[in-house]
């Protein structure tokens, strides 16, 4: 250490950052002025979950389609769209870019539960929209303690609820037996099942069996499920559980009504790895149209979003159900922007959200509609059931609402 | 020598004096960026006492700030412990934990020790998901920040930074003491030479094993003060990306130097974010171009080059000392 520069040289750059920083200027509505509107999001797009990254992609697309439309009510959306990388400080440091520094009106469509988590507070105490997450968590339809965050997809109790609406239908003397992940995801979708059921038949469960991530095997828990002579089958694994659930259960003879959570729903990760023979008659819970499935090829909703595609989003997957999610969601909030008119304060985005009557979007299976209140921050919580006929899944029975709102 | 103590002190000085006053002139937005940045510097001297002073290579130092993080967001979370008590009991922990580590690493040389302490950083996450009771699983823990305390008058922010700006001063002081005397030396001659180390009466592997206790207690601390000023922990805030991280801005900032620290600070909080700004389509790409760029202009760190240049502006004033002040501490650490 024998130069001398050093500090001074930190000096300078330290002088530099200061002149760097943009002072923050007084505005009477935040992020709005007379031709834009200006909207944050932070996406995955590097690091270990980047394969989402083309939803702030797709979102990006339509907005621009939005513009070249006009725009909401005249002004044009300036969607500011930064990398996370799905790590929480990062997160932080950006939705704090977003907020302090670029002035958003308004963040949306944030992704990942634990991103999400780390700006949960900080949004609600700067007041700031934190819309429609890109999370399956229950903790964000929570508008009393956080009333500037709302949810989209339908979370883990909601679905947990449709299982227990159809046992109750149709199994109304079921012995239930339940596998689940012992952590907020399993215990999410445990809570809703059990809540669906109500306190009179919590007493049809049989039988809990639960694993850790960590876990090598659940192979003894399915033999103990079998031995309690359960006769349905709730399913909460994540899909490297789930393959082997679905092997287990068909090895050892055991055939019960088996209900398989959607996150484990897929075709190409789940079913085929675990035999689409073992496969059949599962059952699971659906809410958008799946873009790969032959039946909506006609389907008006379906030849829109790949009319769009082609044009904005050329190279999206038209096989990524990622990129219909992002369409769909994206459509919500020009719906809610739309519905603000000229007030485009903070409190009336939230109010607009808070205020989402029936509404459909085209990739949501028919029937489906997004309904919100200042008391339900939960935007969609109707899902139809399906079943694995051994090569895709086919739609049966009616939408199931978890709150039975109609 | 003594010629070149005043402006070294005027140095210090001013720069102190500027990094007290930013508070009053940034936004609480920078503010937060300049409290990563002296967190990030924390951790990156603990590396770089390892690596560049002592020449063992380490992968997995994002383990150590996880286990930093965790150690202080458990105690405030479970205990109500105050944020200032967490700071010693993380860098502790880390030392003895780090201590521990490195008495089997010291069988492992270069490149195959860089391979076991990745497999920390790899195993950490994993691990602090199994103690979901503690640590929150993934969906991790959920802090409040700190208010200032005897009811000054400053934000969260402002006052987040004075605790990790005076964490850094202290910190770095004992470093550079620790660095420049006795124990220094000893540390730098089993880099450069670990048998005549020996024959002159060095307990290597004594000394290998401290420092890496004291390292990872460095990086112990500038985890634990992440964990307020982010106010949230989870495992996916640790993945692997970040002890590559540690180790870019260690060399980059200038391996073996104490100033350099904070550079490689500087560059690997602000130059990702600017090479989003320049291109959103590829921005490790641009990234990349940064990092070639400066190990090609400034290949003994951005500390080197500046020391270099210094060097060049005064030879003409002091030709002898100029000449003996080529950095010779860092070109001996690949």
């Amino acid at each position: 250490m024998r130069g001398t520069p050093q500090p001074l040289a930190l000096v300078l750059a330290l002088g530099v950052a200061v002149l760097a920083a943009v002072p923050a200027g007084a505005q009477t509505v935040v992020g709005v002025t007379a031709t834009e509107i200006k909207i944050g999001n932070t996406n995955p797009y590097s690091g270990p979950a980047s394969a989402y990254g083309t939803i702030g992609k797709v979102i990006g697309a339509y907005f621009k389609k939005v513009n070249d439309e006009g725009g909401v009510n005249g002004r044009k959306i300036n969607y500011i769209t930064y990398d996370d990388g799905y790590s929480p400080p990062k997160t932080v440091e950006m939705v704090r870019k977003l907020v302090e520094q670029d002035q958003v009106a308004a963040l949306f469509q944030t992704l990942g539960t634990p991103p999400n988590s780390a700006i949960h507070k900080y949004m609600n105490q700067q007041k700031v929209p934190h819309l429609f997450v890109a999370t399956g968590a229950t903790k964000w339809n929570d508008p009393q303690n956080f009333p500037w965050t709302m949810g989209f997809q339908p979370n883990y109790q909601t679905e947990g609820r449709v299982y227990a609406a159809h046992v109750l239908k149709n199994h109304p003397n079921a012995k239930i037996g339940i596998l689940y992940q012992n952590d907020d995801y399993g215990k999410d979708y445990l809570k809703g099942f059990e809540d669906g059921l109500g306190e009179a038949h919590k007493k049809m469960i049989v039988l809990r069996q639960s694993y850790e991530v960590t876990d090598p095997t659940i192979d003894s828990q399915i033999v103990n499920l079998k031995n309690s002579s359960a006769n349905v089958f709730f399913n909460i694994t994540i899909p490297k559980f789930a393959v082997q659930a679905i092997k287990k259960t068909h090895d050892i003879g055991w055939k019960p009504v088996h209900y398989l959570n959607n996150v484990s729903s897929s075709l190409a990760t789940v079913l085929k790895p675990a035999g689409l023979e073992a496969s059949k008659d599962l059952i699971t819970a659906l809410y958008m149209k799946e873009v790969t499935d032959p039946q909506w090829r006609n389907d008006k909703g379906f030849t829109d979003w790949v009319a769009f595609m082609k044009k904005y989003y050329p190279e999206g997957a038209l096989d990524d159900q990622a990129n219909g999610y992002g369409y769909n969601v994206a459509i919500l909030m020009t719906h809610v922007l739309k519905q603000c008119g000229n007030d485009l304060s903070r409190e009336n985005i939230m109010r607009q959200a808070a205020n989402v009557k029936n509404l459909e979007l085209p990739l949501l299976l028919p029937g489906i509609k997004v309904n919100t209140s200042p008391t339900d921050f939960a935007p969609i919580e109707q899902e139809q059931l399906a079943k694995f006929n051994g090569e895709k899944w086919d739609l049966f029975g009616e939408l199931f609402d978890a709150f039975r709102k109609n | 020598m003594s010629g070149s103590r005043l402006p070294r002190l005027v140095g210090l000085l001013s720069l102190l004096l500027a990094a007290c006053a930013l508070p009053f002139v940034l936004s609480n937005f920078r503010l937060f960026q300049f409290s990563q940045v002296y967190i990030y510097a924390i951790a990156i001297l603990g590396l770089n006492m390892l690596t560049g002073y002592n020449g063992q290579f380490s992968l997995g130092h994002g383990a150590f700030y996880a286990i930093g993080a965790y150690v202080s967001a458990i105690m405030m979370d479970r205990w109500n412990i105050a944020y200032g008590w967490t700071l010693p009991v993380a860098g502790v922990l880390c030392l003895v934990v780090g201590f521990l580590f490195g008495l089997p690493a010291l069988r492992l040389e270069g490149l195959y020790l860089a391979l076991a302490t990745f497999s920390l950083a790899l195993a950490v996450p994993q691990i602090l998901k199994y103690f979901e009771h503690w640590t929150g699983g993934s969906q991790g823990i959920v802090l409040s920040k700190p208010n200032a305390p005897f009811g000054l008058k400053l934000n969260p922010d402002q006052w987040l930074y004075f605790v990790t700006f005076a964490v850094l001063v202290l910190l770095f002081w004992l470093g550079a003491n620790l660095l420049k005397g006795r124990i220094g030396r000893a540390i730098v001659a089993i880099r450069d030479n670990h048998i005549a180390a020996e024959a002159m009466g060095i307990n290597t592997a004594l000394y290998k094993s401290l420092v890496f206790g004291v390292s990872a207690a460095y990086t112990g601390v500038a985890g634990a003060l992440s964990a307020s000023v982010i106010a949230y922990v989870a495992p996916d805030s640790f993945n692997v990306f970040l002890s590559v991280t540690l180790l870019i801005g260690s060399v980059i900032g200038g391996l073996a130097s104490i100033s350099g620290a904070v550079f490689g600070a500087l560059f690997i909080q602000f130059v990702p974010n600017w090479a989003q700004d320049i291109s959103k389509a590829a921005p490790w790409a641009i990234f990349g171009v940064f990092l070639i760029g400066f190990m090609y202009l400034m290949p003994f760190g951005i500390a080197g080059g500046i020391r270099l240049l210094w060097i060049r502006a005064t030879r003409s004033r002091v030709p002898q000392e100029g000449r003996s002040a080529v950095p010779t501490q860092a070109h001996t650490t690949t």
